[in-house]
Order: C-alpha cells, then structure tokens, then sequence
C-alpha cells in the first residue's frame, strides 16, 4: 500500500456488478443468518415491520441479535445505545483501512460505498487493495449482495423460520469465521505481520477476558495497528 | 431511561440503532479526512486491517467448541496449502458438522 494509486478507486458499474457476483456464494450463508435473526426476533416479539425495518437499516447482525436480548415492554435506551456501539465499533476501523482508497472519490459517493460496508465485503475488498487491484466495487456492490440477503433472510425467517432446525450442526454458524479467517491468512505474510496478529490475538483475548464487554475486537485491532507503527516495514522492502 | 415498546416506542428504538450503526460505518472515514495519510498513518492501518479480524476469530476460537476450533485450524491449514478460498471455507464447515456429528 505505500503508492495508493488512483486506478484502484475507480467505481463503475461494471465494478460494482462483479463486486456483487463475488459476494453472492456468502450472500447464501447470509440468508441462513437472516433467518436465524427473523425467527428470534418474530420469538422475541418484535413484530414484522419492525424486523425488516431493523435488519434494513442497521444490517449488522450481531448488534441486531444483541437488541434482542435487551428487549422487552420496555428497551434500556443508553444500555441499547452502548451495546450497538461497542459490537458495530469495528465499522470505525473499517472505514479508516478504507480511507486512503475512498479519498480518491467525492465525498457523496465516499459515504455512499461505506453504508453497506460489512465484516466480509470489507475483508475482500481489503485483500484486493493490497494486492493492488481494485476494490471499492467489491465494498459497495458486495454490500449490496449482502444487504439484500440480510434482508431476504430476515422476512424468510419471519414467516418460514421453523424450516431450518439445526444449523450449528451442520457447521453453517462457522461460515463467516472460516471465511474471515481465509482472507487474513490471503494477505502479505511476514514475520512482523506474524508478530502484529499474535498482539492482536494476545490483546483481544485479554479484553475479552478483562475488560468491559464487546471491547475486544478495537482493543486487538489498536493493539495489532500500534505494533505496525513501532515496527515499520523498510520502505523499500516491498 | 426506557423507551415502551408499544406504539412508535419500538419504530424509535430502531431508528436510533439504525443512525448509531450509520455513525460507526461513517465515523472512520470522517475522522481519517482530517489526518495526513503519511507513511506511518499506512503502516497502521495495514496493521490494523489484519489485526480487526484476528481479534474478531480469536474469541471465537478460544471460547467455541472442538467443532469450532476443528473448523478455523481446517481452514487455516487448506488455505496456507492451496491458497484458494473456497476449497478452505468448505474444510472447516465439514470439519465442524463432522466434530459435531461425531
């Protein structure tokens, strides 16, 4: 990433549309999420628009299922308020990985690709940058993929939810893991990229263990991010 | 303070989450506007880039089950072998529905 060029900015249609093929095999697994999430929600009684209108304006899935168990006749408003933060907090990080791509374009179409950003069409799209092609098209048309399979899922899982008996059985809860876990281990692997995921995993697991909940993930992200600051790559290196 | 279900309370609830995500997805960006992208500002990011999904699997890992764990070191070790997605996702899906089913 040490020359950003321009060209890995673009964002035509022809982007976005490949973005949205690329992501579409997850986009499935994410049906089978969104049902999980509509059949816990029509169980917690949050009633059918407000389903839908959840999962399409907050698409975040582990905040929404986290809402859930806050739910009742009454919602704790600042308890909500925190507990969406904390869990979508790494949306902040994402944005920032994003940014020296993202400036390149206008500011309305800047934010525009960052509404549907995701853990997995960010991942991609991050993979794609560094290996020097581009990547925006992945974010914005991928999210859309994701966006629309969140959605169909969640109305799915409203009225057909029972269908699906077990899927951590059949090891479907472990999809976006496995899928996460391939893109890190795609990227440039070296030693000092070795040391900066062992402090992010050391950190995370310690904030997981020790300090207040849902903290893990920005806490192994800054930790991982100031290692790569102390130990810098040789600018020539690469 | 709480916020009653009934009615618009739950229409409220919504929107409200939904404009706190919205931050989340647009606060990153805003921020960086105001930083000069230097060398040292791309050294950090691309350190956290990797470092944001480590710390979202190792909880993961730790925590879960054999099925889960099975699952993340099958994906780890097909896709350092083969270098390809797809075949890596799929080993840990069946390595998890096979420790569970075992």
């Amino acid at each position: 990433m040490s020359t950003v060029e321009k060209h890995l900015s673009r964002l035509a249609w022809s982007d976005v549309w490949a973005g949205f093929k690329q992501l579409l095999p997850i986009s499935l697994f994410v049906v089978v999420f969104g049902v999980a999430f509509g059949l816990a929600a029509a169980q917690t009684g949050l009633g059918d628009a407000a389903t839908l209108l959840m999962s399409a304006l907050v698409f975040a899935g582990a905040s929404q299922f986290a809402a859930l168990e806050l739910w009742g006749e009454q919602v704790p408003l600042v308890p909500l308020i925190i507990t969406v933060f904390a869990i979508n907090a790494r949306h902040l990080l994402m944005g920032a990985t994003l940014y020296p791509w993202l400036r390149e374009l206008p500011t309305a179409r800047r934010y525009g690709v960052m509404l549907v950003v995701s853990d997995a069409n960010w991942a991609m799209a991050m993979q794609a940058l560094n290996a020097g092609k581009p990547g925006l098209g992945l974010v914005l048309g991928g999210g859309i993929a994701l966006w629309s399979a969140w959605c169909l899922g969640s109305w799915l899982g409203l009225h057909f939810g029972n269908a699906i008996h077990d899927p951590v059985s059949l090891g479907l809860d472990m999809v976006m893991g496995c899928f996460l876990l391939a893109m890190v281990l795609g990227g440039h692997k070296s030693l000092r990229m070795l040391m900066i995921w062992i402090v992010a995993a050391g950190s995370s697991l310690l904030a997981y263990w020790y300090l207040p909940e849902n903290s893990h993930v920005v806490v192994g992200a800054l930790a991982g991010g100031i290692l790569g600051v102390v130990w810098m790559e040789n600018k020539h290196e690469r | 303070m709480n916020v009653e279900t009934a009615g618009a309370g739950t229409l409220l609830l919504v929107v409200i989450m939904g404009l706190v995500t919205l931050a989340t997805r647009w606060g990153g960006v805003f921020v960086m506007s105001f930083v000069p992208i230097n060398y040292r500002v791309q050294q950090f990011i691309s350190a956290m880039s990797g470092s944001v999904l480590v710390a979202v699997l190792t909880p993961l890992a730790v925590n879960g089950d054999n099925g889960a764990r099975l699952a993340l070191l099958s994906t780890a070790v097909v896709m350092l072998l083969v270098k390809k997605p797809l075949p890596a996702i799929a080993a840990g899906i069946v390595a998890a529905a096979l420790v569970r089913a075992l």
